[in-house]
């Protein structure tokens, strides 16, 4: 993977790579967090992908039970090998298999990539206005990878939501997309803030959002990821500083708690 | 033969595994999923319109739209991205109701929503009380996450097919794919032969 174009059966519809099972192996695990795992595959015939898309995958148990879920894709488009990065939800059917039980060596089943809307491209140009919550950082992430691959010049800015900062993904490399030109990353802790922490404390607000930037104005593209409170509020708070709607790309997971 | 996952049992439904389509799981929450902010039209700025290839072009204002005959019915709901929901209960206006006295060429529709949203659909799935505009969840009126004030319902297909924040549906001689459709999710969606995208 990683050579020519991605598949246009995203934004193209009918004219690109079939999305069919492929049978993948586990090439190295990577311990995020307590909760978070990145599974690197193995994926012989993978057609590619667009930063912000993801994947179904498929278990079967011994008795030929199946399960599936769907999973972003944290790598870039231009990385050597495809990778998940997964949040165990402790009570999930799937989750907890795969961030606990894989080895190196397994294979699973896996097919896309999946998804249009919600993703980024260097031609699609900038800026880049980047929100996330939790794990809805993990496509973000690879949007982030693919800016600094393809060299973007596009402004691009992150602002990520994390209950405490051991709860951070990729909290070693955001520091050194911080550190880029042109790439601005803010954190802000929800649940509980280190001693002599100088990120941003409590909820995603308003003042937060203006002090990330770029403003209504500088017309960003904005894409935002995490469960569907953290989304439908960052989500109406963009709208309400003048982000046009239309600019504003959104996917929520979890549960809605009502 | 799929890879075995040694040491995966899954969780198996404590339902009727003849409700539950292939590849989904049963979910007791109502997921949220859409692809931008949540649109928010007030009530005395809402309507519902039908547009296209039809004799007539009636618009329903929010208040002629509740003094239609109105249906409550439970159905199970099933979404692309694998969650179903069993003994859903809505209320709501069939798209029979909607088309009484309607002539029309069309073999098509396509639901449009506030926010841009689109869906296709042919017509025959959405006539013969298998499709409605749905106001009411479970007793109370629709919250905005999930389509309020009003979103089409029909349940036989995905749920992306249930466009949320329906404003109209426009009829048409030929199939446009909507918003979804064109983004490689499958034309149709039977959720029952696992039509999740375009090559299945």
């Amino acid at each position: 993977m990683g050579v020519g174009e991605p598949p246009s059966v995203a934004r193209g519809g009918r004219a690109g790579v079939p999305i069919i099972w492929r049978t993948v192996t586990v090439r190295e695990l990577i311990r995020e967090t307590a909760h978070a795992c990145t599974i690197v595959f193995d994926a012989p015939g993978w057609p590619g992908h667009r930063a912000g898309q993801h994947v179904d995958v498929r278990l079967t148990a011994e008795d030929g039970y199946q399960a599936e879920r769907s999973y972003s894709i944290a790598s870039a488009p231009e990385d050597e090998h495809l990778a998940l990065t997964i949040e165990r939800i402790d009570d999930g059917e799937v989750s907890p298999y795969l961030a606990d039980e894989l080895r190196p060596g397994d294979e699973l089943e896996l097919r896309g990539p999946i998804g249009g809307p919600f993703t980024w491209r260097t031609e699609d140009g900038g800026p880049l206005l980047l929100l996330a919550g939790g794990s809805g950082l993990v496509p973000l992430m690879a949007m982030l990878r693919h800016h600094e691959a393809a060299g973007s010049a596009a402004d691009a800015r992150l602002l990520v939501s994390a209950r405490t900062r051991d709860d951070l993904l990729y909290r070693e490399e955001l520091a050194r997309h911080a550190a880029r030109a042109g790439v601005s990353v803010q954190v802000t802790l929800t649940r509980e803030q280190p001693d002599g922490w100088d990120g941003h404390v409590g909820r995603v607000d308003a003042p937060m959002l203006t002090a990330l930037g770029p403003p209504p104005d500088a017309a960003p593209h904005a894409y935002v990821c995490g469960p569907t409170p953290f989304v439908e509020h960052a989500a109406d708070l963009l709208v309400a500083l003048g982000h046009v709607p239309a600019a504003i790309r959104t996917e929520r997971f979890g549960p809605t708690g009502r | 033969m799929p890879p075995i996952s040694r040491g995966f049992h899954g969780r198996r439904p404590a339902v009727d595994p003849a409700r539950v389509p292939p590849g989904q799981y049963v979910v007791e929450d109502f997921p949220v999923l859409s692809a931008g902010p949540t649109p928010r039209t007030p009530l005395d700025e809402w309507s519902l319109a039908l547009r296209g290839e039809v004799d007539a072009t009636p618009t329903w204002s929010w208040r002629d739209f509740m003094e239609l005959p109105q249906e409550t019915f439970t159905v199970d709901i099933h979404c692309v991205t694998k969650w179903s929901k069993l003994a859903t209960t809505w209320t709501g206006v069939s798209i029979d109701t909607l088309l009484r006295g309607i002539s029309t060429e069309a073999e098509y529709v396509t639901a449009f929503s506030d926010g841009g949203y689109t869906t296709n659909l042919p017509l025959g799935e959405l006539t013969d009380g298998r499709a409605w505009v749905v106001h009411t969840f479970e007793g109370e009126p629709l919250h905005p996450e999930h389509g309020g004030p009003a979103r089409l319902l029909v349940p036989h297909l995905y749920f992306w097919k249930s466009a949320k924040w329906v404003r109209g549906l426009k009829l048409t001689l030929q199939d446009e794919p909507g918003f979804w459709e064109a983004a490689g999710y499958h034309n149709f969606g039977d959720p029952w032969r696992e039509q999740r995208y375009w090559s299945d």
